[in-house]
């Protein structure tokens, strides 16, 4: 596994937003640089936070008059992206397993499989009730697991984001700072690089917007998903109408566009993070990153699979191996890339109190 | 348009010299009429883009809100501007034709590629005037670089022009260098952007004596003046005084070249300056920027060892631009003068004299020249003038920084270049390497891309005409 590139992230960070300070010429691509020209001295929380704000579009790199080969060897996004990094491990609760789980996308990869394995056998040996997926595992058994697979992981990023928010100095948050996160996040406002035009992420050299584009996939992809789930839950409680639900229906509508979109959007940013220069990413997390995204694409894969063959003999497998890979996914929030979304609303609602 | 030719030497029918932003705006516009582009480029590709690299905004003329510009800038307000601060060192007709030019020049840009942002914090001063360039220089030459190459022009980096040769009224051949290997070619036309001549320190030192060994320079090492003291010496025309060069005061910690906008130190009007025997030289409080920024190189060169050291107490650290070196820091005087190598007796006399001149203090305005001065003492500060007295004391040794030079090609309005017998056939030249035409001393903050933008695109097109 490679190591970090800079043997203290929080330093090198230093060093570099004091030469930004004095140059401010990225001061117009994302919400990083007013924040950072805001002050003269940086302390660690301020890194950080300026840390969060980055993602990584390296516009700012490939602007910059002072990279490698020049002494001053600028490049923010890769030390920001440690910074950040280290930030998401050191915050996690408990710490150990963001550590483990965010370097090593093997370790996602044996946990999913394991939890898979686990499933399978539940299905094999609980008792199943009802019809359609319910013959398999039962509905109180999925309630037994899950509930607690949701919650425990909900808990735990609340844990995180205190954590982060006293590193930051965060203050009371007001309703305006909600809103005003939430807007730039769902416009991806910061994705856009400034003029609109996209980042150099993966070519280098032009403006592209395709990782903006796919990650907005991956994000409406999800929330489909997880309306479809709500959707159901709805259904089932106040309803009373139990799964499985026609193609006409919400959760099946929500849940196959979602779906399709969660799996189109993965595959997207497979291909941009492998055409991305590794030297300007936290190399370090690199495999945990790809199993993450592995992971994700299983989880809507197996879903889609699951609507299309879940009448066949296949049903059994496929509900082993989807749920096995929405558990693990759900367990593994807190530990791998999907953390990011957390954190990364709290930098935004943070730099809407310093905006303020 | 000729039949494509197959000779390698006469493949192209355009060679420009240099890489720089006024090289882009004469290659594309050349290969927009047709012509078949040529771009040699000493530099290798990570530091191509000479000084316009370094840049961040350009000055712009507009009648009305244009783009990220507020207000309106006319041209006789930006000629007004201009004549201050050459003190009438300007040739008025190409003057104001580069001001009346630069108006269409920010629609142009943003149609090859450049993107613009509203102007840096800390720059406000410059809103109306100046549209800064998203990212900076870099960002500029980036997106031209990619609007040249998808308008076919072809580059060549690490390819050192070395010799125009000039036949009569003609270049008949560009001699360059790549590859370890020596190389000709005969277009029909060239176009000189290679910039001035700072990089080379020896010429430097022909004009200013050995003190300018001494000199830092703020941008590109490539700039080295090959191709104009080639041209010089075959006869062309040339404008300009040797010594005339914009130097500034900058952080004396660093690089030997091409570090840039970040070594810039604005806490001159803060401090008191001293040179490496301890005593002051000059009026610290003097005059308004942008002359006053531009004084201090020269006053720092004149100083022993060319190095001056700026002191400023902790009322004073947050009242400027911060800047890439943190500051040496002491808690006496004595200790920061142990730090800097100063004599600290003297440094202690200096500051003590210093601060018993100094007056009334309550009028201090630090972005307004406030009138609070000292009394009786010689040299006076006769701004901003408050006693250093609250520890910790700072310190920041200051050098010269030469940021481009003067003497150039003379050209007239359409970018051509003479001998003495006339005008050279098929020679144009713009930016830096012409800039003297225009201005003969001082700068005007932004106009150095403005002449270049304005004169690359005259000199590309001229030439384009030309090889048609
Ligand atoms: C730190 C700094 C900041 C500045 N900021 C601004 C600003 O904000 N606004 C502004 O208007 N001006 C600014 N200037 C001035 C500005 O940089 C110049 O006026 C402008 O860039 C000149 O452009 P040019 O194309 O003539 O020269 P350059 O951009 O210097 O290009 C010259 C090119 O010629 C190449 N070259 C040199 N010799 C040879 C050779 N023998 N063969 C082949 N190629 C050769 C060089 O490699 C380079 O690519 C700044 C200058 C510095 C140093
Ligand atoms: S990344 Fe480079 S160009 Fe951008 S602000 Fe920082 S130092 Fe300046
Ligand atoms: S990589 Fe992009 S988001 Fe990060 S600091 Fe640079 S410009 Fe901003």
């Amino acid at each position: 596994m490679p190591d970090n590139l800079y043997p203290s992230p929080i330093e090198e960070a230093r060093r570099q937003a004091q030469i930004c300070n004095a140059c401010r010429y990225c001061e117009g691509y994302c919400a990083v640089f007013p924040a950072m020209h805001m002050q003269r001295a940086f302390s660690d929380g301020d890194i950080t936070q300026l840390a969060n704000l980055c993602h990584n579009c390296q516009n700012c790199h490939d602007a910059c008059q002072y990279t490698a080969p020049h002494e001053f060897a600028l490049n923010l996004p890769a030390v920001l992206a440690e910074v950040r990094q280290d930030s998401w491990e050191e915050t996690a609760v408990p710490r150990a397993l963001g550590q483990a789980f965010h370097r090593s996308g093997t370790l996602i990869a044996g946990a999913t499989v394991l939890i898979m394995a686990l499933l399978f056998w539940l299905a094999r040996h609980l008792p199943g009730e009802g019809t359609g997926f319910y013959a398999i595992l039962g509905h109180g058994a999925m309630l037994a697991i899950f509930l607690p697979a949701t919650l425990l992981p909900c808990l735990a990023i609340a844990l995180g984001l205190r954590r982060y928010w006293r590193r930051v100095e965060g203050g009371p948050i007001r309703l305006a700072h909600l809103r005003a996160a939430f807007g730039s996040a769902a416009r991806m406002r910061n994705l856009a690089g400034g003029h609109g035009e996209g980042c150099t992420f993966e070519t280098g050299a032009g403006f592209t917007h395709h990782r903006r584009y796919m990650h907005q996939l991956v994000l409406i992809g999800f929330l489909l998903c997880f309306a479809a789930t709500v959707t159901g839950t709805i259904l089932h409680y106040i309803f009373a109408i139990p799964a499985p639900y026609p193609v006409f229906s919400l959760p099946k509508l929500f849940g196959v566009t979602g779906g399709i979109l969660l799996c189109l959007g993965c595959l997207g940013m497979l291909r941009a993070k492998l055409a991305g220069r590794a030297e300007l990413q936290a190399r370090a997390v690199r495999g945990g990153e790809f199993g993450f995204i592995a992971l994700l694409f299983t989880v809507s894969a197996s879903g889609l699979a699951l609507y299309a063959f879940g009448g066949t003999a296949a049903l059994e497998g496929l509900l082993a191996l989807h749920l096995g890979a929405v558990l693990s996914f759900f367990l593994l929030t807190p530990y791998s890339k999907m953390a990011h979304g957390f954190y990364r609303l709290a930098a935004l609602v943070r730099d809407a109190q310093r905006s303020a | 348009m000729t039949e494509p030719d197959t000779d390698p030497e006469t493949r192209y029918d355009i060679v420009v010299v240099g890489g720089g932003n006024a090289a882009l705006c004469a290659a594309m516009t050349a290969a927009e009429a047709g012509a078949r582009v040529l771009i040699l480029e000493a530099a290798p590709k990570a530091y191509r883009g000479g000084n316009s690299r370094h840049t961040r905004n350009f000055r712009c003329m507009h009648d009305g809100p244009l783009s990220v510009l507020v207000d309106r800038y006319d041209e006789a307000e930006y000629f007004d501007d201009l004549m201050r601060v050459t003190g009438g060192k300007t040739d008025e007709a190409l003057a104001r034709m580069v001001i009346r030019r630069s108006q269409a020049c920010l629609p142009w840009m943003e149609a090859h590629g450049v993107r613009f942002q509203p102007s840096l914090s800390g720059t406000l001063s410059l809103a109306r005037t100046n549209a800064f360039f998203m990212g900076g220089g870099k960002a500029l030459v980036n997106a031209y670089y990619r609007t040249a190459e998808a308008l076919g022009v072809d580059v060549l980096y690490e390819a050192p022009v070395t010799h125009l040769a000039l036949d009569g009224q003609r270049i008949t051949r560009v001699d360059y260098t790549h590859d370890g290997r020596a190389h000709s070619l005969r277009p029909r036309a060239v176009v000189v952007a290679s910039g001035g001549f700072q990089a080379d320190l020896d010429w430097l030192a022909e004009a200013w004596g050995p003190p300018a060994r001494n000199f830092l320079i703020r941008g590109t090492p490539y700039n080295r003046g090959t191709v104009l003291r080639d041209l010089l010496d075959q006869g062309l025309s040339q404008i300009g005084d040797p010594t005339q060069c914009h130097a500034v005061a900058i952080d004396g910690r660093a690089p030997k070249y091409d570090g840039g906008i970040v070594t810039r130190l604005d806490c001159v009007p803060f401090s008191i300056v001293v040179n490496k025997d301890g005593q002051r030289f000059h009026d610290e409080g003097e005059d308004v920027w942008p002359k006053r920024y531009a004084i201090w190189g020269r006053l720092i060169a004149a100083q022993p060892d060319q190095v001056g050291y700026v002191i400023i107490d902790s009322k004073a650290i947050e009242l400027f631009m911060p800047s890439v070196f943190p500051p040496v820091e002491a808690d006496t005087l004595e200790a920061l003068a142990r730090k800097m190598d100063l004599p600290a007796a003297q440094l202690v006399e200096t500051v003590t004299a210093f601060n018993a001149a100094c007056g009334d203090t309550s009028a201090f305005h630090p972005t307004e020249l406030d009138g609070v001065r000292t009394e009786g003492l010689t040299p006076p500060k006769t701004n901003w003038a408050r006693p250093i007295c609250e520890p910790p004391f700072y310190a920041y040794s200051l050098r010269t920084g030469v940021t481009f030079t003067y003497l150039g090609l003379h050209v007239d309005e359409t970018a051509r270049c003479s001998t003495a017998s006339g005008p050279v056939e098929n020679l144009w030249a713009a930016g830096e390497t012409m800039a003297g035409s225009i201005l003969g001393q001082g700068y005007l903050a932004g106009y150095g891309m403005t002449i270049g933008t304005v004169f690359g695109r005259i000199a590309g097109e001229e030439a384009a005409r030309h090889a048609r």
